[in-house]
């Protein structure tokens, strides 16, 4: 398999733990990429606050590049994915509207037609290359381990523009990959919730408050770690959560934040340094430790 | 063919004990209503079942629930339709209300809230012919928001509500933005100046789409919402970090065609605003140590120069 390969600012920044480790998974599953080096951020919604059409320009013209290539688009962030596939959405819907970027595209060079598809590594793997398939690089089932899943609110609404309507495993993705390691899911308030941090700098208690209902729920309800495909997730579940648990629950940070491809990566036996599970602010030892004694 | 209802119960009469969960058997057929099967439940099994409806076709608002974790109307949604597995359907009352009995909610908090956006028009002046001629256009632009019928599920779902009901709410603002677009309003400035400042005000919304996800109306508040921050910073409110905030990953990405982490997080503060800077460092030290800072220069997108050209163009095309 071949994809334009979208990794997203946070993968090549704040998170690049996210980026090591889905190269390493991508590479085991021989599923080939070419970066897009030369697109811009989506915007990540906050954007299109200011200002929706710019937002959608910058967002078609990647999508127009990967259509140039003849490639479904590849990223690895919830938020990309909802983002573009917003924008795909309004585009496909209104070729007047089409139309009006195009013609701001045209100086480039650029036009898009509205053919490119856009799919998070998740439905990827459960689509394009099929769990029968995954499963077969994992080195053991991890039973045992109870993994809750975090969703982040661009990869399950709105479900339309998502198509959840052609494509009925999206829904349950998350679940699908869990179960397909063998682990247990984690049913909790959480799994389509929101992880608060497009509101970090604006309403930081109502934001921590959110961590730490999510971690703390993820912890009553038994999860060894949350699981999630969204490095703004992470960012906020895993970076705020020792401040977010101190001032809500008066507890401790306990609950690790996993990234898909880490949690792939594990199943598959690659070692904990290289899926980068040293560079989280609340600790993995436990969790790693847990899956090391199962497939060891 | 059988199914099963599991019902959230609550009777503030008893003593204690007072919230169940109950479960209870009918048999339906492929065009029963989550409504009928709640009827066919009161009158044929437990008299007891309080619940809430009127029109049964949608237009009243009165059915809101929240089944399978999820706000809807049950009048507009057959049980086949969401069965799994013939898995019971959990039915409960909505979310972010208080609980009257079983699935009836106090509205008394939805309606406050509206009141707060001061929902009529204020006119400026008389007007001349002894009524306000509106344009079709202008009207059609409203349809949106005026198709509300005030059942409270999008409110149930909020996720900022959830964790704090000082947030105005997604029915509410979504009503707001109705009135800050009604040509015959004169105060649009005076309601975009208040929602803004507010606190609990536009601002607060972290975009989770839930609204717009349940809302059987098609009101889609959140898109409300988004509307009114744009018009809010056209006239020129610029002071919550909401605004920074926006502004900062517009010009981060006119700049570099990426976005700036740090700077994000240093503009929205607000370089002078010292204790939010602190409040922020924590974080920032220890993802230095596990080496993970975002870059203080910012990735550039290849690019960047034809992004800075598409700014240009929109930026000019604005003007
Ligand atoms: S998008 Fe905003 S208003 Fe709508 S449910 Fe989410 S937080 Fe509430
Ligand atoms: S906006 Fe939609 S969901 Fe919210 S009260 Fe109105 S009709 Fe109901």
């Amino acid at each position: 398999m071949k994809y334009a390969f979208f990794p997203g600012c946070v993968a090549k920044g704040g998170a690049p733990e996210l980026y090591d480790s889905a190269k390493i998974v991508m590479e085991r599953l021989n599923i080939e990429v070419v970066e897009l080096t030369r697109a811009s951020c989506t915007g990540a919604g906050v954007l299109q606050e200011k200002d929706q059409k710019m937002g959608d320009i910058l967002n078609i013209r990647t999508l127009a590049m990967a259509e140039e290539m003849g490639l479904t688009m590849l990223v690895i962030c919830s938020t990309c994915q909802g983002v573009i596939s917003q924008a795909n959405h309004r585009v496909l819907k209104d070729s007047k509207y089409l139309d009006e970027i195009n013609e701001v595209l045209r100086d480039e060079g650029l036009k898009y037609n509205g053919t490119t598809k856009v799919k998070h590594l998740l439905w990827a793997i459960i689509e394009d290359i099929g769990l029968e398939e995954l499963k077969k690089t994992f080195v053991s089932e991890l039973k045992g381990l109870e993994l809750a899943p975090f969703y982040g609110c661009y990869m399950v609404r709105p479900s339309d523009a998502l198509e959840f309507n052609q494509y009925p495993n999206r829904e349950n993705s998350l679940e699908l990959l869990i179960e397909s390691t063998g682990a247990t899911v984690t049913k909790y308030s959480g799994t389509t919730a929101c992880c608060g941090f497009p509101i970090l700098f604006i309403n930081q208690e109502n934001s921590l408050k959110m961590v730490s209902n999510h971690t703390g729920n993820a912890k009553d309800s038994g999860a060894n770690a949350i699981v999630t495909p969204c490095p703004l997730c992470h960012l906020n579940l895993d970076g705020y959560q020792p401040k977010a648990r101190r001032k809500n629950r008066k507890d401790k940070a306990d609950m690790p934040i996993i990234h898909v491809p880490q949690l792939i990566g594990l199943a598959m036996g690659i070692s904990k340094k290289e899926l980068g599970l040293q560079k989280h602010i609340v600790s993995t030892k436990d969790v790693v430790k847990k899956i090391e004694e199962i497939t060891l | 063919m059988e199914v099963k209802l599991n019902i959230k119960r609550f009777d503030p009469e008893l003593p204690s004990d007072n919230e169940w969960w109950q479960e209870y058997s009918i048999q339906i057929n492929s065009n029963t209503t989550i409504l009928d099967a709640l009827i066919k439940i009161r009158d044929e099994i437990d008299g007891t079942l309080a619940l809430r409806c009127a029109c049964r076709a949608s237009i009243c608002g009165s059915c809101g629930m929240r089944v399978n974790g999820r706000a809807r109307l049950v009048c507009k949604t057959r049980v086949e339709s969401i069965l799994k597995n013939n898995e019971p359907l959990n039915i409960e009352p909505l979310g972010n209300h208080s609980i009257i009995r079983d699935l009836v909610v106090s509205l008394d908090s939805f309606f406050s809230k509206i009141d707060q956006v001061t929902p009529y028009i204020v006119p400026d002046s008389e007007p001349e012919t002894g009524e306000f001629i509106a344009s079709n256009e202008s009207m059609e632009n409203l349809l949106t928001s005026m198709n509300c019928i005030m059942c409270g599920v999008c409110v149930s779902d909020c996720t900022v509500l959830e964790v704090d009901n000082k947030f105005i709410g997604p029915a509410a603002l979504a009503k707001a933005w109705r009135f800050v677009e009604d040509p015959r309003d004169g105060k649009k400035e005076e309601r975009l100046r208040y929602l803004n400042d507010q606190d609990g005000g536009i601002w607060d919304c972290t975009r989770c789409m839930q609204c717009v996800e349940v809302c059987p109306k098609g009101v889609a508040p959140m898109d409300r919402i988004m509307e009114m921050r744009e018009s809010a910073i056209e006239s020129g409110n610029k002071s919550t970090s909401g605004y920074k905030h926006t502004e900062s990953f517009y010009n981060s990405v006119k700049k570099h065609g990426r976005l700036d982490e740090t700077r994000l997080a240093v503009d929205s503060a607000g370089i002078t605003n010292i204790p939010r800077l602190l409040d922020l460092a924590p974080i920032g030290m220890k993802a230095l140590l596990k080496g993970k800072l975002p870059p203080l220069i910012p990735h550039k997108a290849e690019d960047k120069e034809k992004i800075k050209d598409i700014y240009k163009k929109v930026e000019e095309k604005k003007q």
